[in-house]
């Protein structure tokens, strides 16, 4: 009897400290994730004119370290840019969505929308020599890196045209010095490291940006990772993409320390908001030239909020409020963030906006009909067992279900 | 094209402190419970290594394989090693041919608990050469992204025992395996060779004589490779290493001091995939890898002392994937065959070949297929010898196989 009380008031307790009401949910970030507060500045008239803008105060958090500037500099043209690459991935993200619930894609499809600042920033700050490996939430990232709509959209529809034949789906794109989209959760971590032992080892002047979640945070590996990176001094950024929620888990829940940036311990971290692109930027071509100037790894954390649910089958809503997520929408989204000081900041006028979105939506909307467009593969052995060794050095047969569905790679 | 030198991995090498319970020095002192058989056994003597006709003594045998390429076996230059030298040997030999790979893994700088890599690091420097921490998750997902960033890239991973590899195994399975398959064939870790000793020294118990093989044996996408001595560990293990598919690379322990041979000095490679047939029989084929070839060996030679069996003998070699065409052909002809291996029966490599060797060779069987194996125990350290196949078990089911 006694026991069982105790364990009911046990549980109580747990219950009240892990439910905390949504404004003390969101005050207990240190930082602002606001996008939309910007702060006087006029862009010059020639597009490519490098301008100074300063960063919301509250952009930074480090641990151990000097944070990077808040004078941010950039020009109309890359503005720009950002602000058409961010729209891309969102609307590619709602057509995958919508072709999700016509029930063409199946299986797991996991969308970025509201977190696309990270992708954005990140790849802004960085050279395609760089490498980047990240999470199953990659189609962003895929797209960043250089992959078609048509590809990333093909390859959720298990089309041949996809960038992994459609073998894959939603969790494994890959693209020049991209490393995919992984599924299990944190494994990218260890490898992210390997990579990045590759590039001094070859000698290369270039960073590796190992991305994983607030979910991810709490696998062992990444641990080891971090633990062989600071010993080996490996140019390797380790980037937690914090969207507060580890499937259906708020991170509170799932972490005794929720400070993600600080759980290197002995490497140096940073607490970036993750839904200003422009603080991303800034805060990953700092952490480029810190870890490529041998002074080894660090930890970034990147406050982000998705506002769909984990994946597709899960609404969203079981573990947060619908106010919430609203709220994060109508106050802190990355992309109407932009697109308020681009108007403030004289980059764009209301009639520039509408071309951009127009033109985003004339480069998307062709290729996602491409993919939608493309055959279904036909069902054939030869695709099914391609691939699984480096070509030519296959065994000679693999079996099928029966002796006759045997393959022979060798005729 | 030399690389440029990169300083890295400035810590000084340090001997280390002991962080595992390794095990005791392979050639041990006699203890009953490690020593084949009780002294009045006919059957399970002591495996005589030293005049197994498995193993080459002499440089004449050695150069007479004609696996071996020709400008090896006209050299004719060889020296006497054991297994772990010839290991060394070619390892040495990968590093110096490839100056893109690198050895790691726990202790390796330091020579390996087995010495495998001695003197490694004094050759190649400890950008080249470098110890671990303990983390073989860590290790083998750090091993995929050195071979993953380009496809030169060769990693040679060392997990410190057979043992060890289950926190890896969602690496090896999930990325190592299926990274090119997901990559479309544009991306993959083909580069990343995973050494590991394993199978029974006697004495290693729960968590040091265990044959984890056939957990790998379900994952297409890997090889899995097992040499029976110094010849073969050197010839498949540069094979191994330069296979541009990642391969699980298993060495029995208690061969790395117990089998000698003249062992080719030069750089060469003997072919993955590939059973190779010790004794040619008529009546029975006997399949087996590793440590127990030489128990079979053994066996068959009292099978043929005692009931006049003239039995065919195949090192599977690889064992995933693995050569079907000779094990078929071979029980085609014979019609009765033994699947001999020390890891647990229950879901082993030998129901696989047994599996395959009855869709393929039904009518031809004249006895169901027997398997020789661990049994479903873990290795306790009293019984290990008592749990690993002997000549006795081999021997009673070559019997029943032909009496049946």
């Amino acid at each position: 009897m006694l026991a069982s009380q105790s364990r009911k008031a046990a549980l109580n307790a747990f219950r009240s400290s892990s439910r905390k009401p949504l404004a003390a949910a969101l005050s207990v970030r240190s930082i602002s994730v606001d996008a939309t507060a910007s702060q006087d500045a006029q862009a010059p008239e020639d597009p490519d004119k490098p301008f100074t803008v300063k960063l919301l105060s509250q952009s930074f958090d480090a641990f151990n370290i000097e944070p990077p500037s808040l004078d941010f500099v950039t020009t109309k043209n890359e503005l720009i840019d950002m602000y058409k690459n961010m729209a891309a991935v969102r609307r590619m993200e709602f057509a995958a969505d919508r072709l999700y619930k016509e029930r063409k894609i199946r299986g797991f499809c996991h969308l970025s929308v509201g977190q696309e600042a990270v992708a954005v920033g990140m790849e802004k700050a960085i050279t395609p020599d760089d490498q980047v490996i990240t999470s199953y939430r990659c189609h962003g990232f895929a797209y960043m890196r250089g992959a078609s709509v048509k590809s990333i959209i093909a390859e959720l529809l298990g089309r041949r045209e996809g960038i992994a034949y459609g073998k894959g789906g939603s969790m494994h794109m890959f693209a020049k010095s991209f490393y995919g989209g992984n599924g299990i959760v944190g494994a990218q971590v260890p490898v992210g490291a390997g990579i990045g032992f590759a590039m001094k080892y070859l000698g290369r002047p270039n960073v590796t940006f190992a991305l994983y979640g607030d979910g991810a945070a709490n696998q062992g590996q990444v641990f080891e990772a971090f633990n062989m990176a600071k010993l080996w001094d490996i140019p390797v950024v380790f980037g937690c993409e914090n969207n507060k929620y580890g499937m259906g888990t708020s991170a509170a829940r799932s972490s005794a320390l929720t400070e993600y940036h600080q759980r290197g311990q002995y490497i140096p971290g940073l607490k970036v908001n993750g839904m200003d692109v422009l603080a991303v930027k800034q805060a990953c071509a700092w952490a480029k030239e810190y870890t490529t100037s041998g002074k080894g790894p660090l930890v970034m954390e990147f406050l982000t909020y998705r506002y769909g649910g984990h994946s597709m089958s899960d609404p969203g809503t079981s573990y947060r409020t619908r106010e919430e997520v609203s709220w994060m929408r109508t106050n802190q989204d990355a992309i109407a963030g932009l697109r308020t000081r681009l108007l403030d900041w004289g980059v764009v006028t209301e009639d520039g906006l509408k071309e951009l979105d127009k033109g985003v939506k004339d480069v998307v909307d062709p290729e996602v009909a491409a993919a939608e467009a493309a055959e279904v593969p036909e069902n054939s052995r030869k695709v099914l067992f391609e691939d699984i060794y480096t070509r030519g050095s296959e065994p000679d047969w693999l079996r099928g279900r029966t002796a006759e569905e045997t393959y022979y790679y060798k005729e | 094209m030399r690389r440029k030198a990169v300083s890295l991995l400035c810590r000084v090498p340090r001997p280390s402190t002991i962080q595992r319970p390794l095990v005791a020095p392979i050639v041990s002192l006699p203890r009953y419970y490690s020593s084949h058989g009780p002294p009045n056994a006919k059957l399970n003597l002591p495996i005589q290594y030293n005049t197994s006709t498995y193993l080459s003594h002499t440089a004449a045998a050695t150069l007479a394989n004609p696996e071996l390429p020709s400008s090896i076996r006209t050299s004719g230059n060889t020296a006497r090693q054991n297994l772990y030298q010839s290991i060394n040997s070619a390892l040495s030999t990968a590093l110096s041919t490839d100056e893109r790979a690198i050895l790691f893994g726990e202790d390796v700088a330091f020579g390996g608990v087995f010495r495998c890599s001695t003197n490694l690091l004094d050759k190649f420097g400890p950008d080249r050469v470098f110890n671990t921490p303990l983390n073989e998750l860590g290790i083998i997902g750090f091993g995929i992204g050195y071979a993953a960033h380009h496809e030169a890239n060769t990693a040679i991973a060392e997990i410190q025992f057979g043992d060890y590899v289950f926190p890896a195994f969602d690496q090896i399975v999930n990325e190592a395996a299926k990274y090119r398959y997901r990559g479309a064939g544009d991306f993959n870790c083909g580069g990343l060779t995973i050494r590991m000793p394993v199978m029974g020294v006697g004495h290693g118990a729960l968590y040091h004589s265990q044959s984890p093989e056939a957990f790998f044996c379900h994952v297409p996408g890997l090889k899995v490779v097992v040499p029976r001595g110094p010849v073969q560990a050197k010839g498949l293990l540069l094979a191994s290493i330069r296979e541009r598919n990642p391969v699980i690379f298993m060495e029995p322990k208690i061969l790395y001091r117990a089998t000698v041979e003249e062992v080719p000095v030069d750089d060469y490679e003997l072919p993955l995939e590939k059973a190779e047939v010790l004794a040619k029989g008529s009546d029975v084929t006997i399949i087996s890898y590793g440590t127990t070839m030489y128990t079979v060996e053994m066996a068959a030679k009292a099978a043929k002392e005692m009931l006049g069996a003239s039995v065919e003998v195949i090192d599977l070699r690889t064992i995933y994937p693995w050569d079907k065409v000779t094990i078929f052909e071979s029980v085609k002809k014979t019609g009765r065959c033994v699947i001999v291996h020390e890891a647990t029966k229950s879901g082993g490599v030998g129901g696989e070949i047994a599996a395959c060797v009855q869709e393929e060779c039904f009518l031809r069987l004249e006895a169901p297929v027997s398997r020789v194996a661990g049994f479903d125990a873990p290795m306790g350290l009293i019984f290990e010898q008592f749990n690993l196949p002997d000549v006795a078990r081999i021997f009673d089911a070559i019997k029943k196989t032909l009496e049946y």
